[in-house]
């Protein structure tokens, strides 16, 4: 009789990450969107973000969360995250004189699009951190390792 | 006084894990002590008694806030550093767990003599 | 004043649990002792008025565990303990820490006194906020308009920190020095 492997983790903890990750990815969403208003930003935002995934990835196995966002595409948004910071600091340079100068109009205080650009800049440091730490997770605790002869014998899944 | 004193306690420790203990994680583990204390240190010296958090909220005086507010200076510098701790201590995780996978141990002082 | 009081009393626990976290045998619980003192670290700075910092310490504090245990799951779980008697671990260094502690004593005194901080920069930073930025969060503003420099270095250092961690575990796979082994052994 072969045994089915399952993947990932146990019943239980499947059905909680399924109730509790939309909680946290909204939640992600709402400390960065809302960064100039209450506590919060672009850093703590993407950390959230990253560990939404890391939930998926310890419940379900690597399978299911590659599908969802791989390896290479985690890479090239963490690029893109740090181009878009540069782009914004270059028309910065070109508008008003200094890098990063914030060049969007200022609005009403306690709105959502006040405060200029600094809604972008969240956004931007949000999907490279986010991105980032997920990356480096997985290449922490996921990736497989390929034997040589030389090098000692250890599989690792 | 005797909190800025206690957090260079806390300093201490972190610091005597580093240099003293011969498992790698222990010494991570020394260094991950070593910045809460430096961060904690920089929050204490930005405190005011009585002081209030720097969000303004709309049942507030602009004139009052700026008085009885709490520095929002070192908060700043203190956000970059926790973040940056934390690609830091990826890093020192990474090599640690190379040099398990190169030379089969977590000792120092096994891997100093390993190495010739 | 009750919030000097309670920091007090946080600043105890912190220096109990770092002193289990370096002292205890199993690895393990070494990495949760100091995942406990970085929740203590989390309530201070809430008792000090920094909420967006106690937001970071926390959600920071959660995936530096799952890093280190990740270092410490797979391989035997025992500190190295034996002969650690070597030349920095007795009497000369506790004379030396205790010499460095009665002199910071008396270096912090040259501080101001707790309570009182100077807030040269800073003012210009609270009367000019809202008025030049819009942003409500003050914390926010310094960060990302009046010091985006800074923030724009601790993009690249975190970029720089994660790239170094992904080439030191990359994998190489030999498969023609393979080849080149099985042909040297025909000869």
């Amino acid at each position: 009789m072969k045994k089915n492997k399952q993947s990932g983790m146990t019943f239980i903890v499947k059905t909680i990450t399924n109730l509790i990750i939309g909680f946290m990815m909204v939640f992600g969403a709402y400390i960065v969107l809302y960064g100039h208003i209450t506590p919060g930003g672009g850093f703590p935002g993407g950390v959230m973000i990253a560990l939404a995934y890391i939930l998926i990835t310890l419940a379900y196995g690597r399978k299911v969360v590659e599908s969802m966002v791989s390896g290479i595409a985690g890479s090239i948004a963490d690029d893109f995250g740090a181009l878009v910071i540069l782009i914004l600091g270059f028309i910065g340079l070109l508008i008003g004189g200094t890098f990063l100068f914030n060049f969007l109009p200022k609005g009403t205080p306690f709105s959502l699009f006040s405060a200029g650009n600094i809604i972008l800049y969240n956004l931007a440091i949000t999907v490279k951190v986010g991105m980032s730490l997920y990356i480096v997770f997985l290449a922490l605790a996921i990736l497989q390792r390929v034997v040589t002869e030389d090098e000692t014998q250890e599989v690792r899944k | 006084m005797t909190l800025y004193f206690l957090d260079f306690v806390l300093l201490i420790i972190g610091l005597y894990a580093l240099v003293v203990k011969r498992h790698i994680v222990k010494k991570i583990l020394g260094v991950a002590i070593m910045e809460y204390a430096v961060n904690l240190f920089l929050i204490l010296l930005g405190f005011r008694k009585a002081g209030i958090a720097p969000i303004f909220t709309k049942d507030m005086d602009i004139n009052t806030f700026i008085h009885t507010a709490v520095d929002p200076l070192p908060q700043a510098l203190v956000l970059t550093s926790i973040v940056i701790g934390l690609g830091t201590l990826a890093l020192m995780v990474a090599m640690a767990i190379r040099l398990y996978e190169r030379y089969g141990t977590f000792d120092m002082e096994e891997i100093n003599r390993l190495r010739g | 004043m009750e919030t000097v009081i309670i920091l007090h009393l946080l600043l105890g626990f912190m220096i109990i649990g770092s002193i289990i976290t370096i002292e205890i045998k199993n690895m393990l619980s070494a990495v949760i002792a100091v995942g406990a003192v970085g929740f203590i670290v989390s309530m201070a700075f809430l008792f000090l008025g920094a909420p967006d910092i106690a937001i970071t310490q926390v959600i920071v504090e959660i995936l530096s565990l799952i890093i280190l245990i990740r270092a410490t799951i797979n391989v035997d779980n025992e500190a190295i303990e034996k002969k650690e008697e070597h030349v920095l671990s007795n009497r000369t260094t506790l004379i030396f820490v205790g010499v460095i502690l009665v002199f910071a004593w008396f270096a912090f005194h040259s501080l101001r006194p707790f309570g009182e901080p100077l807030m040269r920069i800073s003012n210009f930073y609270l009367i000019h906020g809202l008025a030049e930025v819009g942003a409500t969060n003050f914390v926010t503003s310094v960060i990302l308009d009046f010091r985006a420099y800074d923030t724009f270095g601790e993009a690249m250092v975190l970029f720089v920190s994660i790239s170094g961690a992904f080439v030191i575990l990359r994998r190489w796979k030999r498969e023609q020095h393979k080849d080149f082994l099985r042909i040297d052994k025909e000869h």
